[in-house]
């Protein structure tokens, strides 16, 4: 009864032997893992080389992990800003005046127009402004951005709708990961992960970093880069903004921007070459260029302000017309606040301000620690297990101790395969399915106990007992895999990691604990011919 | 070679005599439980009461923790948590969470980074907004109903209505008193401890599940056995591997509890003591409960009287 044929041998023999292969290049270091690519002979395909290897998390090989949010009311603050200057546009071009202003609402504008038919001209104008949501792949949804509604009384409003906020906090999210991508990339750290979450959250994951604060910094600021001319104080078209000099005393500044940081397209760090103090140079595009020119010509004596995410860092006399397309900010920096500056300015500037929600943050040396204690862990565990289910079962313990090394091996090639993350409770998983893995060699060798205490053969209760055990198993395993799908869904990051090691811990015990030990016991049946169990 | 029993063979201790101590005694520690959870309450991480934890280790290897929890509470940012933890001069500190909003938090990392960075290394550094920290109390709570409703509905498809009920009432008093253990050892609560209790969901299912099987099985064997000795016998059949894998489970678990490093030990720890709970309910609390529920309620009726019985 107790029969395996060759082919099904060498099946399961197959499958182990790939999968422990599979982990292999998890043993190994990245370079390790290239030199050894680079040193095969060309006529191996690539493929058949296992390449794809366990990412470490965060928690194990030192890094930052830092949730973004993006500040909604500030983003509705700047799109309303933007509708208020289209709206002032359409009443210059159809010669409407409003009553009292234009005035900025939460998620909108509105204005007051009583004459009914200047409305009747203005109007239509107006809803050109809303535009109708969709893309190419989801089509037209009906929707529009902007809703303009008038009262009998001429009030007109134009507020962002619930899908126009969606939409637009949508693309600033976007906007926002490609600028983080740049300024993150400028840090020169390795395979940085930068990636939505929800709708208006990014993740931005760095590993192996030295300084985290350098990147919070660089993650959170704005970078809104503004050339505007120091105003009257009192006068009516000014913000009072603080000057960085000054120790951040209010200075009014001519609400008129005359070239922004979008019209950049080059800043570095340098020193001046007078005074020996760390600048950033910049260069702009054509368009800022003329602009450029033309104020620096038109005012030359003035004090031209360089607002930074509405603080002036600086505010230099134009002593002429410059003409060339560059300049250069000062602004008693430092060396790496100048080369922080210079890479905002490069990667450009955010669409809304971000908020950091959550931030974790492991040093290097704590995550190698980790990384020993959880070794040491396994290597104890794993030895305990071993020996107690010797001690136990004897010789079937010694196949239930083949079965659990092997177990572990698929688990870390399975995971290699899968590109799966290892986090220090992945660890604690790993060690704790060594526990709870031999339970279904448990499970068939008392069963095979009873069954031949019960006056069965030793082949016949062999049999009997994995076949009344394997029922029993399936449901262990599938109410222990129940929690652990409920935690991967529910879990991020290192606790998912443990939800991983889990569910692929019970796929694994099911090969090896019934196949695995199956046919090393028909095997050892064959050649020892025992009489009676060896526990 | 001599192997080891841990559990002699043959045995045919009266397991079901004791629930007129497990049984009451359990009320009495789940209600204890329940009264401490509202009164002394959980202490719960900044995952999701939100605020900052750091741990910041000496470059001397000397730390001065009064030193360090005086200049934390002169930063003004309220209540501190001071501990030293290691022998290296290990130093950890909790900030509670600052009023004002998500950017609140920075400043507090910010300030001690500042200050303490010359003379630390800063190992971690977690911070936890307002809003994360609700999310996350929110997706832990969801997670741990979700999972007894998911093993309900498992069990309900596999078993008979009675075995369900019976190991699902076990399941709950090992929820239960897995967390009257982190209210009582003051351990931090936090997303890894919703782990541990998932985990142990998990396992206390699979221990009655184990048992349970056994009972199914008798029960179609010896279709007049009373219900008391049909669950003796269950208990007795499976008690070896109950005891087997209980002790390699925990066997693995005291190697992370004692090998693991400070970050992993809590949730070992737990775990642990889990295992103990899990194994002492499958036996001593769902089992019983078969006994009041009334395990053949819905077969006793169609049964024919006589000479099944005699089977064995």
């Amino acid at each position: 009864m107790l029969r395996f044929s060759k082919s099904k041998i060498i099946a399961t023999m197959a499958i182990i032997v790939i999968g422990l292969l599979l982990a292999v290049p998890s043993t190994m270091t990245r370079e390790t893992r290239d030199a050894f690519q680079r040193s095969l002979p060309g006529w191996v395909p690539s493929w058949l080389i296992p390449s794809r290897a366990i990412v470490l998390g965060l928690d194990l090989q030192g890094g930052s992990h830092v949730l973004l949010e993006v500040d909604v009311p500030d983003l509705l603050r700047t799109q309303s800003t933007q509708i208020r200057d289209d709206i002032r546009r359409i009443l210059r071009e159809t010669r409407v005046s409003p009553q009292g202003g234009i005035q900025m609402t939460q998620r909108g504008a509105q204005l007051r127009v009583p004459d009914a038919g200047d409305r009747d001209r203005l109007l239509p104008r107006l809803r050109e402004l809303s535009q109708p949501i969709g893309n190419a792949v989801i089509g037209q949804t009906g929707n529009r951005d902007i809703d303009v509604a008038v009262t009998p009384e001429g009030l007109i409003t134009l507020n962002f709708t619930e899908a126009g906020v969606n939409e637009r906090v949508r693309r600033a999210v976007d906007q926002a990961i490609e600028v983080l991508r740049r300024r993150v990339d400028a840090l020169g750290t390795t395979e940085p992960n930068i990636q939505r979450q929800g709708v208006d959250r990014i993740l931005v994951q760095v590993p192996g970093l030295q300084d985290p604060q350098r990147l919070k910094d660089i993650l959170g600021r704005t970078a809104k880069l503004e050339f505007r001319l120091l105003g009257q104080q009192g006068a009516a078209d000014v913000d009072m903004l603080p000057m960085r000099d000054a120790g951040g005393q209010l200075t009014p500044v001519e609400r008129q921007i005359i070239v922004e940081g979008g019209d950049l397209v080059d800043a570095q760090p340098a020193f001046d070459s007078r005074t020996n103090e760390p600048i950033v140079n910049f260069r702009f595009n054509i368009r800022g260029a003329q602009r450029f020119g033309q104020a620096t010509t038109e005012n030359i004596g003035r004090p031209l302000a360089i607002v930074l995410d509405n603080e002036v860092i600086s505010a230099p006399t134009i002593q002429s017309a410059i003409t060339g397309g560059s300049g250069q900010i000062s602004g008693r920096f430092s060396v790496q606040q100048a080369n922080d500056l210079a890479v905002l300015l490069r990667a450009g500037a955010l669409p809304a301000k971000l908020t950091i929600v959550e931030e974790r943050t492991v040093g290097p040396g704590l995550g190698a620690d980790s990384i020993e204690a959880g070794k040491m862990a396994t290597y104890v565990a794993a030895i305990l297990v071993m020996i107690f289910m010797f001690a136990t079962y004897g010789l079937f313990g010694l196949i239930a101790n083949i079965a659990l090394l092997v177990h572990v091996g698929l688990i870390f090639g399975l995971m290699s395969v899968l590109e799966a993350t290892l986090t220090l409770p992945g660890i604690a998983g790993i060690v704790l399915t060594i526990g709870t893995a031999v339970d279904s060699n448990v499970l068939i060798y008392e069963r095979i106990r009873e069954e031949v205490k019960a006056g069965r053969s030793i082949v016949s209760g062999v049999q009997a007992g994995f076949e009344r055990a394997f029922a029993t198993i399936v449901d262990s395993n599938s109410t222990m895999a129940i929690a652990a799908v409920i935690l991967f869904f529910l879990g991020s990051g290192p606790v998912r990691g443990f939800a991983v090691v889990f569910i692929l811990g019970i796929l694994t015990t099911v090969i090896t604990a019934v196949t695995l030990t199956r046919m090393m016991i028909a095997l050892w049946y064959h050649w020892a011919r025992p009489k009676t169990l060896p526990f | 070679m001599r192997l080891v029993r841990l559990w002699p063979e043959n045995s045919h201790f009266d397991f079901m005599s004791l629930r007129r101590f497990s049984l009451p005694f359990s009320a009495l520690i789940s209600v204890l439980t329940v009264v401490m959870l509202m009164t002394v309450g959980l202490n719960f991480g900044i995952d999701f009461k939100g605020g900052t934890l750091m741990e910041i280790q000496s470059k001397t290897g000397q730390a001065d923790v009064g030193k360090v929890r005086q200049t934390a509470e002169s930063f003004g940012f309220g209540e501190v948590e001071v501990q030293e933890f290691g022998t290296a001069g290990g130093v950890s500190l909790r900030f509670a969470i600052q009023p004002g909003g998500e950017a609140a938090q920075s400043a507090v990392v910010q300030r001690a980074r500042d200050t303490f960075g010359p003379e630390y290394d800063f190992q971690r550094v977690e911070t936890v907004g307002p809003r994360v920290s609700n999310e996350l109390v929110q997706s832990g709570t969801v997670g741990i109903v979700l999972s007894v409703i998911a093993v309900l509905f498992y069990l309900w498809f596999r078993f008979e209505r009675e075995l369900a009920i019976g190991s699902i009432i076990g399941t709950l008093h090992d929820i239960v008193l897995t967390v009257g253990f982190f209210v009582i050892t003051r351990h931090e609560f936090n997303m890894t401890s919703i782990a541990a209790i998932l985990t142990i969901v998990g396992y206390s299912l699979n221990e009655t599940v184990v048992v349970f099987d056994r009972t199914r099985e008798l029960m179609r064997r010896y279709k007049t056995m009373p219900t008391t000795e049909l669950l003796n016998l269950s208990i007795n059949h499976t008690m070896s591997r109950t005891i087997m894998t209980a002790t390699t489970t925990a066997l693995s678990l005291l190697a992370l509890v004692l090998f693991g490093g400070r970050a992993i030990e809590g949730f070992a720890q737990v775990m642990l003591y889990g295992v103990v709970i899990c194994t002492y309910s499958a036996i001593f609390i769902s089992s019983p409960m078969l006994i009041y529920i009334g395990l053949r309620s819905s077969e006793t009726a169609k049964v024919p009287e006589g000479k099944v019985a005699a089977a064995e």
